[in-house]
């Protein structure tokens, strides 16, 4: 008896895990694939959730451009947002991209951020507004090197 | 019955033209004709006038600087390009695969999509939504791009 309650209990915990890993699968691949088709699916550890919640309640004015987004996938790409945010609990490392941060501000843009200005303050502006580049927040026309937190491409027009 | 050769030759010129049209203005895809259709009827119910799509509409919106929405993209070109089978960027640099059907072949063809981003380039581009009958035009142009 005690086994078959361990047995069915190890079951019904792995199914849960199981579960929760296939929905943050799902949500990753989400992410990635409606974030994007416009710009690079933005590593969700550079912004707090704050800043996430607020970005993914204004689609209508996404810097400058209409980004609706219907439910459930706005939903369940905040949610995953929020998870992997840099002040999240699970979030490895995640105070070196708040370092500088004031705790009630809400920045919206990781190009304003204090670490990324740092690691850029080097790169003349030219650079960026260059033909091949077109803008910062192009990360991927310097950061080629693709796997190692450099984030990925994503979309669905490829 | 002698047949005089001049009729044979316009028989045949016409022959090629359906042939030439139908490759080049409807490259036939189920999903993409009910798309299409849906918008048709859409059209119809706004005005009972309406008479078809027209790619030639559709090109010169796809052409024309719109405004009335987002001062930094004013027309479909701003992103896509003046031509249509070239692939296009994005404001933050991202390459966009052409929309000419002949070139990105499953373009207009699962409607949440094109919803999608009627719906968003629209508002950003027009400051409105586009009507059915743009729609329509802009996808009859580009399916025989």
């Amino acid at each position: 008896m005690k086994r078959l309650v361990l047995s069915i209990g190890i079951v019904v915990g792995l199914g849960f895990a199981t579960g929760r890993a296939v929905a943050q699968d799902h949500a990753a691949a989400t992410t990635l694939k409606e974030c994007g088709a416009c710009h690079m699916a933005f590593p969700p550890q550079l912004l707090p959730a704050r800043s996430w919640k607020k970005i993914m309640t204004g689609l209508s004015d996404h810097f400058g451009e209409n980004a609706d987004l219907a439910e459930p996938a706005r939903a369940e790409i905040t949610a995953y947002l929020v998870a992997h945010a840099a002040d999240a609990p699970g979030t490895a490392n995640g105070r070196l991209f708040l370092r500088g941060v004031d705790p009630s501000a809400v920045p919206l843009r990781i190009t304003q951020m204090p670490f990324w200005k740092a690691a850029h303050s080097e790169v003349p502006a030219r650079e960026f507004k260059s033909a091949q580049v077109k803008s910062a927040a192009n990360c991927l026309a310097c950061h080629r090197s693709g796997g190692g937190g450099e984030g990925r491409e994503g979309g669905e027009n490829e | 019955m002698r047949c005089c050769p001049v009729k044979r030759l316009h028989l045949l010129a016409a022959l090629g033209a359906v042939l030439l049209a139908s490759a080049g203005a409807a490259r036939a895809d189920p999903a993409r004709d009910a798309i299409l259709a849906q918008l048709a009827a859409e059209a119809k119910q706004a005005d009972s006038g309406f008479s078809g799509f027209s790619a030639q509409r559709g090109g010169a919106f796809w052409h024309a600087t719109h405004g009335g929405g987002k001062p930094d993209t004013p027309a479909c070109i701003t992103c896509h390009t003046r031509d249509p089978r070239a692939q296009g960027q994005t404001r933050a640099g991202k390459t966009i695969q052409p929309m000419a059907v002949s070139k990105t072949p499953d373009r207009f063809t699962d409607p949440a999509k094109v919803e999608k981003w009627f719906g968003r380039n629209c508002k950003t581009v027009l400051g409105r939504p586009c009507t059915a009958v743009e729609k329509g035009d802009v996808i009859t142009y580009l399916s025989g791009q």
